[in-house]
C-alpha cells in the first residue's frame, strides 16, 4: 500500500514476510527460552501449553527460526557489507543517540548502527544454533561437557540477542516512520532523505 | 516420587521458601564395597519395590546388566577388573546409584518448579509429575545418574525408596542385602560404622581403606567404604566430585545478571524516549522534498 504513490519501495512481500517468520519465532523463542531458563519467567510456559510443551517447542522454533535467519542473510548480506562512512556514523553514535542527527554522515539503504546489529545478530545466530542442537537431548545425546558449555553459550548468547532486538525494536519505534515499512514495505520521501540519503538519492535518480 | 511432605528442604526453580516446618534427622546408606559378592539381590530388589522390569537386553562379555543405568534400573552393579598393584588383580564390585547429594547438581539445574526436591533427611527425589524431560538433570549431576526416559521422556533416578523411608521402612537393597553390605540409619550412625570397617579393613591390609563421602558436594547421603579410598577412580567414581563451574554459572550469577541486562535496555530505551522523543523527519527536510515534487510537477 502507498499512502502517496511517491512513496519509496524499501521491501518486497517476501522480505517482510521472511521478517515476520523470523519476528514470531524469536518472540515465541524468547518466551518459551526464558521460561526454560529462570524460574521468574517460568509463567510463561503456560502460554504454550506447560513445561513439557515449552519444551518439546522451543527447539522447533529454533528450527524455523534458524532457517528463516539464514535466508533473511542472503538476501540482506549484501546490502550490509560495512564501509568506512559505516565506521565513522558509528564513530558518531552518541550525536544520534541524543536525538542531533544533522551532522550525521549521509546513509546508504542501512547506516552502521543497522549493519553492526545485523553482524551481531548474524554472530548470536552462529552460537545459539549448534549450542540449541547440543541441547536437544530429545534428539541428541552429547558428552556431558559439551552440554554444559553449551548451556552457558546458549543462555549468555540468547540474553545478548534478546538485549540487541530491544534495541533493533525500540530503534524501529523511536525513529518514526519506519515501522510501516515493516507492515507494508514502504517510508515517504522525506523520511528517506532524513535518515539515508546516499539511499534516498540512489533510488531517486532513476 | 513420594507423598505430599512437610519436610522439603529444597525444591527445584523455587525462590521462595518450601514447606519444612518439620525436621527430619540426616539419613544416610553405607555401601560396603568390601562386603559385597556382586549378587545383584539389591538390583532385584529394587525392581520389585518399584515395580520395574527393564527390557531384557545381550551378553557383551560383562557381569554388568544391563550395561548401563537407564530409565527402569535405578541401582546397578558395577563391575571392576583391576590391578591397583602389580599383578594383584582385585575384582571391585560397586553398586551404582544416585547419591543423594547434600549439594545437588540435577536441582540447581532444573527448570521446572517442583520436579526435584530434597527432603530435609537427605532424600533427592525427582517428581515426574512435574517433570517436563529437558534432561537439565543430567547436565547438573556429576556423577552421571539421572537418566530420561525414551517412553514418557521423564528423569528417573533412585528414590532412596522415599516412600519406604517415609514411613519408617529402610530402602528395599538395604532390606535385601545377604551379607550386610548396605546398611542404613542416621549419617552420623553409618560414618561410625564406617570407621569400625576401615578399621577392620586397615587391619586386614588396606592401609588406604576409607569411607566416600565427597564434601565438593557438602557430602552425599550415599556413602561408600572403598577399599583404595585414596583412588576412587578404580570403582569409577570421580575422585573430587563437584557440580561443574559451568553448571554453577548457567545456574547462579547468569540468572539474576540476565535480568538486570535485559531490565537495563528496556527501561533505559523507554527512558530515552521520555527524555529525547521521537526521532521524526524534520519539517525542514518535509519542505525541501514537497519542494522537488513540485518542481517535477
Amino acid at each position: 500500500m502507498r499512502r502517496d504513490p511517491r512513496d519509496l519501495v524499501r521491501y518486497t512481500a517476501g522480505q517482510r514476510a521472511n521478517h515476520w517468520i523470523v519476528g514470531i519465532s524469536f518472540i515465541l523463542l524468547g518466551m518459551s527460552g526464558l521460561a526454560l531458563f529462570h524460574p521468574a519467567f517460568y509463567p510463561f510456559a503456560l502460554l504454550f501449553g506447560g513445561g513439557t510443551w515449552t519444551r518439546i517447542l522451543h527447539p522447533i522454533f529454533g528450527v524455523v527460526m534458524g532457517l528463516a535467519f539464514i535466508l533473511m542473510v542472503i538476501r540482506f548480506a549484501k546490502h550490509n557489507l560495512m564501509s568506512r562512512v559505516d565506521w565513522k556514523w558509528i564513530g558518531r553514535i552518541g550525536e544520534m543517540v541524543d536525538g542531533i542527527d544533522e551532522g550525521m554522515p549521509a546513509q546508504g539503504k542501512y547506516n552502521g548502527g543497522q549493519k553492526l546489529m545485523f553482524w551481531l545478530l548474524l554472530l548470536c545466530m552462529l552460537l545459539l544454533i549448534p549450542s540449541g542442537i547440543v541441547l536437544w537431548r530429545t534428539y541428541f545425546d552429547f558428552p556431558v561437557e559439551w552440554v554444559r558449555w553449551a548451556a552457558v553459550v546458549h543462555s549468555a548468547t540468547a540474553v545478548v540477542m534478546i538485549c540487541l532486538i530491544f534495541v533493533h525494536v525500540y530503534a524501529a519505534i523511536w525513529v518514526t516512520g519506519t515501522v510501516r515499512a515493516m507492515w507494508y514495505g514502504t517510508v515517504t520521501r522525506a523520511w528517506a532523505k532524513q535518515h539515508h540519503r546516499t539511499w534516498f538519492e540512489e533510488v531517486t535518480k532513476r | 516420587m513420594a507423598l505430599q511432605s512437610l519436610d522439603i528442604q529444597a525444591r527445584s526453580a523455587t525462590t521462595t521458601p518450601v514447606p519444612g516446618v518439620r525436621e527430619t534427622p540426616d539419613l544416610a546408606k553405607l555401601i560396603d564395597i568390601s562386603k559385597c559378592i556382586g549378587c545383584k539381590a539389591c538390583q532385584v530388589a529394587c525392581m520389585q519395590w518399584n515395580d520395574l522390569q527393564g527390557e531384557i537386553g545381550h551378553n557383551i562379555g560383562s557381569y554388568e546388566n544391563p550395561h548401563d543405568l537407564n530409565d527402569t534400573t535405578w541401582t546397578l552393579m558395577r563391575f571392576y577388573e583391576v590391578e591397583p598393584e602389580a599383578n594383584r588383580l582385585e575384582w571391585l564390585i560397586r553398586k551404582d546409584g544416585c547419591m543423594h547429594c547434600a549439594d545437588p547438581g540435577c536441582l540447581a539445574a532444573c527448570p521446572s518448579p517442583g520436579a526435584i526436591v530434597q527432603f530435609s533427611n537427605g532424600i533427592v527425589d525427582f517428581h515426574q509429575e512435574n517433570c517436563i524431560g529437558c534432561g537439565y538433570c543430567i547436565t547438573g549431576c556429576p556423577f552421571d545418574i539421572p537418566r530420561l526416559s525414551k517412553k514418557d521422556e521423564k528423569a528417573y533416578k533412585c528414590t532412596l525408596c522415599s516412600d519406604r523411608v517415609s514411613v519408617g521402612l529402610e530402602p528395599a537393597c538395604v532390606k535385601t542385602c545377604p551379607t550386610g553390605a548396605i546398611t542404613f540409619g542416621s549419617k552420623r550412625d553409618m560414618i561410625n560404622h564406617a570407621k569400625e570397617r576401615i578399621l577392620d579393613l586397615n587391619e586386614r591390609g588396606f592401609a588406604q581403606a576409607g569411607l566416600y563421602d565427597p564434601q565438593g558436594v557438602g557430602g552425599t547421603h550415599v556413602m561408600y567404604v572403598l577399599q583404595h579410598a585414596d583412588r576412587p577412580e578404580l570403582y569409577g567414581l570421580p575422585k573430587d566430585p563437584t557440580v561443574s563451574p559451568l553448571v554453577e554459572l548457567w545456574k547462579g550469577i547468569a540468572k539474576p545478571l540476565a535480568i538486570a541486562t535485559m531490565a537495563f535496555v528496556g527501561f533505559a530505551s523507554l527512558f530515552h524516549y521520555v527524555t529525547k522523543g521521537p526521532n521524526a523527519v524534520s519539517k525542514e527536510i518535509e519542505k525541501e522534498v514537497e519542494k522537488e515534487e513540485e518542481e517535477q510537477a
